[in-house]
């Protein structure tokens, strides 16, 4: 038996086959595009290029395009999955998981195998993906440069934590003639303590905190979290997966 | 969306609506009407008057940028909404309304009245804080000044038999509210929460007390006997959830909607409309009847009192008796006594072990999305 986890974010789009017995077969990823009904249609034709069969295998959809994959048998929150697929790459039944998604900053507690908490930001950008992303459009670059130019800078901060308002700081700070690599520290320092306040309120002593999301390979924003909320952060290459892997696992159970 | 609404309800769907032509009766027929906007107004002493109360909290997005060429954008939508149907003359409620009483509760209502009585006659009830014992002696007096008031504006007499006679049937109707939620103590609970919601606001604009009393205990039987032959409306499985926070009228679909729609139950709205506002009875045969109309309200726990340790004390019994798996407190942005006290509820809930999540919605749809998961996977963690 094959299980099938799809996780449609906002701006990507991830895939997971496991065997049925936990271990994962092939991962996969896009971008999502405008439309999460069309990426759906992609997923199924990537899957059945891949030798997997998607109207014959058990399969669940999560991310915020969950509802419209068509032939997943079941939808279960970003929540539950991350919690799922963190714990299996991991290898840890308590942690404690900052994901940055596109949209939404969420970060899960999981005890024993459970999740116990959890927090999302309200419906706004500051702290997210997207806030990266602006920043680095007008730093004319994309965020995952942005992030390793942040390396080389230092000593210059922006106040605020409002997209909007960040950027109009940004665009300011490109007129006095601040170095690129300056402006990228402030933008990813404001972005790690945005997010550590939030996790604060979460992460406990003597639990791991790990990072997922499409940001999970940025080492110097793991680092910079890790400063602003003072504890010691991991990561791994398929962190981005972990939602799709949750999926996938939850599918096994079908 | 009310035409969602499980067939039992049909008539309390568009009440609100219909309403507007019971409001337009009344005053053709030469009676009067008072506008209100909180769970504290002495509904009593209205009534004594011969005065029918109708609420006129804004429950939607439309009127908010009126509203805004005069307050802050980062207020209450509450507050926003119902200043702007005044200002616009959009509300026909507010329009038909004699005068409109506040009382002195969030601050942001407090200085939204100010404004409101240079268009409206707006009459203030002062509320004291909180635990103080002259707290009531001084609520007492608010409340016998307002009884002046009314004596005055309308020029009749208010007697004390017509205020106990008031309270008697007040009592009736908090009596006929509070047997509908309680139908939800079932497992699985009778109805949908949302529908409940529906009738119990509903009832708010029938303007006829009796008929209110007759209309919900009909729909009660209506759900026990349908129960009782074994009808199911929601699943043995569904997570019971307890509602509290901030008035949630305006933001009915993208809250309780969506829990029920993601499987949960809500079975118990501690808020303004729900049990908060009818656990306590007004002692129709006390020897001071102001005194005693006083006192039932100045019970009611609401975060603009400090201490609220009757909210406290509510939600601790609610949990129990209505035996929630979950609680979901729902504020409106902005609404400063709420979150700040949102602290103080969830480390009660932590005591009572039971999993709590707090949200802060406005009256747009644009956070629905998030809501719903956010919702959604609140109850996969029960
Ligand atoms: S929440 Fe408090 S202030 Fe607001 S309407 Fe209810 S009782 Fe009044
Ligand atoms: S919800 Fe909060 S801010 Fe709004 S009127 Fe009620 S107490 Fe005031």
């Amino acid at each position: 038996m094959r299980a099938i986890g799809i996780d449609i974010g906002s701006s990507c789009a991830k895939t997971a086959v496991t065997d049925g017995q936990g271990n994962v077969l092939w991962l996969d990823q896009m971008p999502t595009g405008w439309s999460s009904v069309e990426a759906a249609e992609e997923i199924r034709k990537r899957l059945a290029a891949a030798g997997f069969d998607p109207g014959h295998d058990p399969c669940v959809a999560t991310g915020y395009g969950r509802v419209v994959v068509p032939f997943a048998q079941k939808a279960v929150t970003e929540i539950s999955c991350h919690a799922k697929g963190a714990q299996k790459l991991f290898g840890l039944a308590d942690l404690d998981i900052i994901d940055i998604g596109g949209q939404d900053t969420k970060v899960i507690s999981v005890r024993g195998g459970s999740v116990r908490d959890f927090l999302m930001n309200d419906k706004c950008s500051a702290g997210t993906g997207r806030f990266l992303e602006v920043m680095a459009n007008t730093l004319r670059t994309d965020s995952a440069s942005l992030i390793a130019m942040a390396a080389e800078g230092s000593n210059t901060s922006i106040s605020s934590m409002c997209t909007v308002f960040a950027e109009s700081e940004v665009i300011s700070l490109i007129g006095k003639g601040e170095s690129r690599e300056n402006i990228a520290f402030a933008v990813v320092t404001s972005i790690a303590k945005k997010i550590a306040s939030q996790a604060s309120r979460l992460c406990a002593d003597g639990v791991q905190t790990v990072l997922t999301g499409g940001l999970c390979e940025a080492d110097q924003l793991r680092k910079a979290l890790s400063l602003e909320l003072g504890r010691d952060i991991i990561s791994c290459e398929n962190a981005r997966y972990a939602g799709a892997i949750g999926a996938a696992l939850f599918a096994e159970k079908l | 969306m009310d035409f969602e609404l499980p067939a039992q309800f049909a008539q309390f769907g568009d009440a609100r609506k219909n309403g507007f032509l019971r409001v337009k009766k009344i005053k053709e027929n030469g009676g009067r009407v008072a506008g209100t906007f909180c769970t504290f107004t002495p509904q009593e002493i209205l009534d004594a008057a011969g005065v029918s109360p109708v609420s006129l909290c804004g429950m939607s997005e439309e009127t908010i940028p009126a509203a805004e060429a005069h307050l802050p954008k980062n207020m209450c939508p509450l507050i926003k909404s119902s200043y702007g149907f005044a200002v616009s003359d959009k509300c026909p409620y507010t329009y038909f309304s004699d005068i409109i009483v506040g009382e002195t509760t969030c601050d942001g209502k407090k200085k939204m009245y100010e404004l409101l009585g240079k268009m409206k006659d707006v009459y203030l009830l002062h509320l004291p804080q909180g635990d103080r014992e002259h707290a009531l002696e001084q609520w007492t007096g608010e409340v016998q000044r307002f009884r002046e008031f009314l004596e005055q504006r309308f020029g009749e007499e208010i007697s004390d038999e017509a205020i106990r006679e008031a309270a008697r049937l007040r009592n009736k109707e908090r009596a006929a509210r509070r047997r509908l939620m309680e139908l939800q103590k079932a497992q699985p609970p009778m109805s949908s929460g949302y529908a409940i919601y529906k009738a119990l606001e509903g009832a708010g604009f029938y303007f006829d007390v009796k008929e209110v009393c007759r209309e919900l205990t009909r729909l009660a039987d209506q759900l026990e006997a349908d129960y009782a032959a074994g009808q199911r409306p929601v699943s043995e499985k569904a997570k019971r959830i307890l509602i509290t926070g901030c008035p949630i009228g305006g933001v009915l679909e993208k809250t309780v909607k969506a829990i029920e729609a993601a499987g949960g139950a809500v079975v118990c709205f501690e808020n303004c409309s729900g049990i908060k506002a009818t656990i306590d009875e007004v002692d129709a045969d006390a020897p001071d009847i102001i005194a005693a109309v006083a006192e039932k309200y100045l019970k009611i726990g609401c975060a603009v009192m400090t201490p609220d340790i009757r909210r406290m004390d509510l939600l601790r019994r609610l949990v129990s008796e209505y035996r929630a798996d979950g609680a979901v407190e729902i504020d409106l942005q902005a609404c400063t006594t709420y979150s700040v006290e949102s602290y103080t509820v969830r480390k009660l809930m932590e005591e009572l072990g039971v999993p709590y999540m707090a949200i802060e919605t406005d009256y747009s749809v644009s956070d629905s999305g998030q809501l719903a998961t956010r919702l959604e996977a609140f109850l996969e963690m029960l």
